[in-house]
């Protein structure tokens, strides 16, 4: 047993929730037979996509010990932002481009304020969550932002194909591959690993904690970011209220992944599939007309049980 | 009591560390256990303590086969173990850490007697010649003084048998003297001890009888009256090592490198100023907690100073963080290897690269070619006992763990190498290696700072050597005319 495991090293812990998403899949699929249809598959995989990308910087986050609680507010905001200067005519690619910019200095609020500031990550970004929803509430007057220009290509973020597969989707997947380089193959990701590892240790090796941490946090914000660009695409408004709690989703979706809260070890692989976990799972128990209260009892069970069946094995 | 170990084997994965080896502890007996690193000791100490069980073989105490669930279990039989790696709870009092799991309450209520454990503890360090406050935390102390907390704890528990796994590593002369007086003591009353360090001296000085282990064999039990130092190394090593410290093939005399003028830190350091010159070999000698350790961090920006200059190869330079000094051609090995040196989960490769990631990098990408390549390369330099380069330093020997330290700085190939109590826990064969390795290095004028709390040692390699007395620089001393004597003298301040 202890040769198997040392063999599969890292990979253990993916394989776990590997086994655990195939488990839900054959439940749900059991149960209804709508769900293994290719447009239903195409769908969960669109709803995942948002979560996806803001557990991708989480991971990020989490990896160097730290957390991200104001990523749904950093979403409204920036999205609010995009919303507003397309509203004013702003052509889509530029207010794109605006929009993950704020995102990212915002999120680079967060870095600073945990490094050089010294204030707790969790602190930090409990009051970045209620301010910048605060400014998103300011800035929209409270009420949605709608109006947004018939740009095709901003259409197409949201709700558009290509190649037969939903555009969020592949949005997904190409910073899915890019985040996945970083992580294996570059020095910054190893650095990353390292904070978590040990944070005096990495600064003693010369490693600058403080300056790879604020553009992690910046990440974080970045991608908060493009995942309300493209929740805006899809509803065409923006909502002062969007990604209330989605900090929340994006979380269990790390931990899912066998992402260790206390940082060092984990993988973007584990994210991706702990994403896809609660994707299917909430797809799943729509099929099923579980009552959309069930469905977070359900949800809050499936997270204790993956945390507890790792508990077990290490 | 007695207690035998019979026929134990261990295997961790296919790599079986102990091949059928017999100890045995009568009582009264200070009993040395010697090997080199790696060679299984601690490993043989945490089967008969429970913390890992054996494959084969049995315990026997007072001829009773026993094995241990639990520490609770270890501790009511009357045996205490003083790890290796420190297990003090730095957010904790020193007080908290000495009666964790024993605390004292009133009555059955759960409420802390705080005032009184506090006293309790400050008597038994005092008994071990310390003075710190009870109430300070235990973070806060130098890694010599937790140690002392540890052998605190084995003593409260009035243990019969006392396992101490290199309980000196982190010591100075002082507190060794104590506590050999304080085992001489205790062997009086019938207390018997298992000892193991890799500081020769110590075990002819205070042991009866010495049992070696090589390669997870056993080898042999002698008493010591009837065996030298050389055969004692002859058995550990399979051959013979010649000198313990490497002759020194006259250093050149050159420019100075790194100049340090009037470095405060109040509270912890004054007016601290030397050099080293490029090619020199420079010792810093004082009693713990002198501010040794405080005063090399604060050179390697890891520490503020609240003033003083740092000057490197004639300019004055500003080191606010180490990656500062690292650009500035400095390295630094830190004293505690656990906390600062090593990332524990990480693989001995990923340790050793981390902080020259850079060269191993083209186009973004880390070549892991590259990367292993030189990780084999110091493998075999420093002869790193491992299944292979993949393993996590956790499951390293201590003394394995602290070469791994030694490499991860020397592939930085810096102009300045501070080394602070570089050999803490490393066995002989290994310690003339390190100190091959820092002539080789001064040789090809590389300055070399070493911090060691380890009197032969600072005697055997420094070219000068710098006193480091209660915050204070207590003076220079010339390798020709350096004694023991002279530097425990003003490290002490003449007390
Ligand atoms: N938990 C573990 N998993 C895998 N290998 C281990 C583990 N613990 C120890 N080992 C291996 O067992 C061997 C013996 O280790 P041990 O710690 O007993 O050596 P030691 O004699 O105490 O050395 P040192 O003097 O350096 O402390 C080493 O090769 C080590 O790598
Ligand atoms: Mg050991």
């Amino acid at each position: 047993m202890t040769a198997i495991r040392e063999r599969l090293g890292n990979g253990w812990k993916q394989l776990g929730s590997m086994i655990g998403l195939v488990l839900i899949v054959l439940i749900v699929s059991a149960l209804n037979a709508d769900f293994l249809t290719i447009n239903n598959l195409l769908n969960v995989l669109r709803q995942v996509s948002i979560n996806a990308l803001i557990a991708f910087g989480m991971t990020f986050v989490i990896l160097t010990g730290g957390i991200d609680l104001s990523v749904g507010s950093m979403l409204a905001l920036s999205s609010a932002v995009v919303a507003q200067l397309m509203a004013k005519g702003v052509s889509f690619y530029p207010a794109l481009l605006i929009g993950i910019v704020a995102g990212a200095i915002m999120g680079a609020f967060n870095g600073i304020m945990i490094t050089k500031g010294k204030v707790a990550p969790f602190i930090a970004t409990l009051a970045t969550l209620t301010i910048f929803r605060g400014f998103t509430l300011v800035y929209t007057d409270g009420s949605p932002i709608t109006g947004m220009s018939n740009d095709f290509s901003f259409q197409l973020f949201g709700k558009g194909y290509m190649f037969g597969i939903p555009v969020p989707v592949v949005t997904m997947l190409v910073v899915f591959l890019f985040l996945l380089f970083v992580l294996k193959k570059t020095v910054f990701g190893r650095q990353t690993y390292a904070i978590g590892g040990n944070e005096e240790a990495s600064i003693l090796a010369g490693i600058k904690v403080d300056r790879i941490k604020v553009i992690i946090y910046s990440i974080s914000g970045a991608l908060s970011a493009l995942a309300g660009i493209i929740l805006i695409s899809r509803l065409n408004s923006a909502d002062p209220n969007a990604g209330t709690s989605y900090e929340l989703d994006a979380i269990a979706a790390v931990v899912l992944g066998g992402t260790s809260l206390s940082g060092g070890k984990g993988s973007i692989w584990g994210t991706l599939i702990g994403a896809l976990i609660i994707g299917v799972l909430n797809n799943g128990l729509n099929l099923l007309n579980v009552s959309p209260f069930y469905q977070l009892v359900v949800k809050g069970f499936v997270i204790l049980l993956a945390v507890l069946i790792d508990r077990k094995k290490s | 009591m007695q207690i035998q170990l019979k026929n134990i084997s261990k295997s961790f994965a296919k790599n079986q560390v102990l091949h059928r080896v017999d100890f045995t502890l009568e009582s009264g007996e200070v009993h040395a256990l010697m090997g080199e690193n790696g060679a299984g000791k601690s490993t043989l100490m945490k089967i008969l303590t429970g913390v890992y069980t054996q494959d084969e073989g049995h315990v026997l105490i007072d001829g009773k086969e026993t094995r241990f669930k639990n520490v609770k279990e270890v501790e009511e039989k009357g045996i205490a173990f003083i790890h290796q790696e420190l297990n003090i709870f730095p957010n904790l009092t020193v007080a908290e850490n000495l009666f964790l799991g024993h605390e004292e309450k009133i009555g059955h209520t759960g409420i802390l007697k705080t005032k009184q454990m506090e006293q309790k503890t400050e008597e038994y360090l005092a008994g071990l010649g310390l003075s710190v406050k009870a109430s300070k935390l235990a973070g806060s102390l130098s890694v010599g003084q937790q140690q002392m907390i540890e052998i605190a704890k084995a003593l409260r528990l009035q243990a019969q048998v006392i396992i101490m796994d290199e309980p000196t590593a982190a010591l100075t002369d002082r507190e060794i003297q104590i506590l050999f007086s304080l085992i001489e003591k205790l062997k009086k009353q019938g207390v018997s001890f298992v000892y193991i360090s890799h500081r020769m001296e110590e075990i002819f000085e205070v042991c009866d009888k010495i049992t070696i282990l090589r390669d997870g064999q056993y080898i042999a039990t002698k008493q010591v009256k009837d065996t030298t130092f050389d055969e004692v190394v002859y058995m550990m090593v399979g051959r013979s090592i010649g000198d313990r410290y490497p002759v020194r093939s006259g250093h050149k005399q050159s420019d100075v490198f790194l100049e340090v003028k009037d470095l405060t830190r109040r509270g912890a350091f004054e007016n601290i100023s030397f050099h080293v010159k490029k090619g020199e070999i420079l010792g810093v000698a004082g009693l713990m907690g002198a501010g040794r350790t405080e005063i090399m961090k604060a050179i390697f920006g890891y520490e503020s100073i609240h003033s003083g200059e740092i000057w490197i190869n004639g300019d004055r330079v500003s080191i606010r963080k180490p990656s500062d000094a690292i650009r500035y051609g400095l390295g630094f090995i830190t004293e505690d290897r656990k906390s600062e040196g090593l990332i524990l989960d990480f693989s001995i490769q990923e340790n050793m690269v981390l902080p020259i990631l850079k060269q191993f990098q083209s186009l973004f990408v880390i070549s892991k070619q590259r990367e292993k390549s030189f990780v084999h390369k110091m493998i075999k330099k420093l002869n790193i006992k491992t299944t292979n380069e993949t393993q996590q330093v956790k499951s390293l020997s201590g003394g394995n763990q602290q070469k791994v330290v030694l490499a991860k700085w020397l592939g930085l190939m810096p102009d300045c190498l501070i080394l602070d109590e570089p050999t803490r826990g490393v066995d002989v064969g290994a310690k003339k290696e390190i100190y091959s390795l820092m002539q080789e290095l001064a040789d090809q004028g590389v300055a070399i700072i070493v911090v060691s709390s380890d009197l032969p040692e600072v005697l055997g390699i420094s070219d000068r050597i710098m006193v480091i007395s209660e915050g204070k620089v207590g003076g220079f001393v010339d390798k020709q005319d350096a004694t023991g004597e002279k530097i425990m003298n003003l490290a002490t301040g003449g007390k």
